[in-house]
């Protein structure tokens, strides 16, 4: 049963800068700060950075995958408080876990929580999914 | 600087936008998803950004794309979307300030599907100083 504190497992997500061009691809955003770190550096960041879309994708996923499905997931929301710095090679984490914050008959309220190398990346990430075995 | 005017106002895209079966392959691919019959749940800004970018880039908007950040993202998503589907996107700046030089603009993108509206976006976007 599925109720109000219930934690989901923690999932780990790992990012190098192949996947940042292959979201670049896949999304149309080719802003070189994702790929080109001569670039990113001389407007001011560390490094080269994935996007914030690709992160929020990814954590998509780990609640998509939760619920059951692309299809369940209603709506889904986060603030980019920090970049995930993305080295060149090197795989770098992103560490998503979840809580249930509400449930009302199948619709379901969750409280993410992103973080890359310990650092929280996203701020007030939250979703409601419909999980159906939940009625 | 974004002009003023545009506050409060309503942009419809230029031309109706095509989904079809490889743009959502390719964005399950990345995320290691399997089941590729329907689009994951962030498809969509694949197309609301590029249609918001079109938009308030244009000179009588007037915003700088190229020093943009993404500041927030929230979806509200009425259905999965599908191979096939054909959208037409409307974008409302719904919001606009100025805080220390840097240019905050709140926009609301959504995606029709004849009179259906399938997806509804929010997008902060900052315009660093």
């Amino acid at each position: 049963m599925i109720e109000v504190g219930t934690v989901l497992a923690e999932e780990v997500f790992y990012l190098d800068r192949a996947l940042l061009r292959e979201y670049a691809d896949a999304s149309g955003d080719q802003n070189p700060i994702h790929q080109n770190e001569e670039f990113a550096v001389s407007v001011g960041l560390p490094n080269v950075i994935a996007h914030g879309m690709l992160t929020m994708a990814l954590v998509g996923k780990f609640v998509s995958d939760w619920a059951g499905g692309s299809a369940a997931v209603k709506e889904f929301s986060a603030r980019f408080v920090k970049p995930v710095i993305v080295p060149k090679d090197q795989k770098v984490d992103l560490t998503v876990s979840a809580r249930v914050s509400e449930v009302a008959g199948d619709r379901i309220k969750l409280d993410i929580s992103a973080t890359s190398a310990g650092i929280k990346v996203l701020g007030m990430s939250k979703a409601v999914v419909v999980k159906s075995e939940n009625k | 600087m974004l002009n003023p005017d545009s506050v409060g106002r309503t942009f419809a895209g230029a031309e109706s936008v095509n989904v079809s079966q490889d743009q959502i392959d390719a964005f399950c691919a990345l995320l290691q998803e399997s089941d590729m019959s329907v689009a994951p749940p962030t498809f969509s800004i694949r197309i609301t950004l590029a249609q918001s970018q079109a938009i308030l880039s244009k000179p009588e908007i007037g915003l700088d794309w190229t020093r943009l950040v993404h500041g927030d993202q929230k979806f509200e998503i009425n259905r999965p979307i599908v191979a096939g589907d054909s959208f037409r996107c409307s974008s409302t700046i719904e919001n606009y300030k100025v805080v220390a030089g840097n240019e905050i603009v709140s926009v609301r993108s959504d995606l029709y599907s004849g009179n259906e509206v399938v997806v509804s976006t929010w997008s902060t976007l900052v315009v660093r100083a």
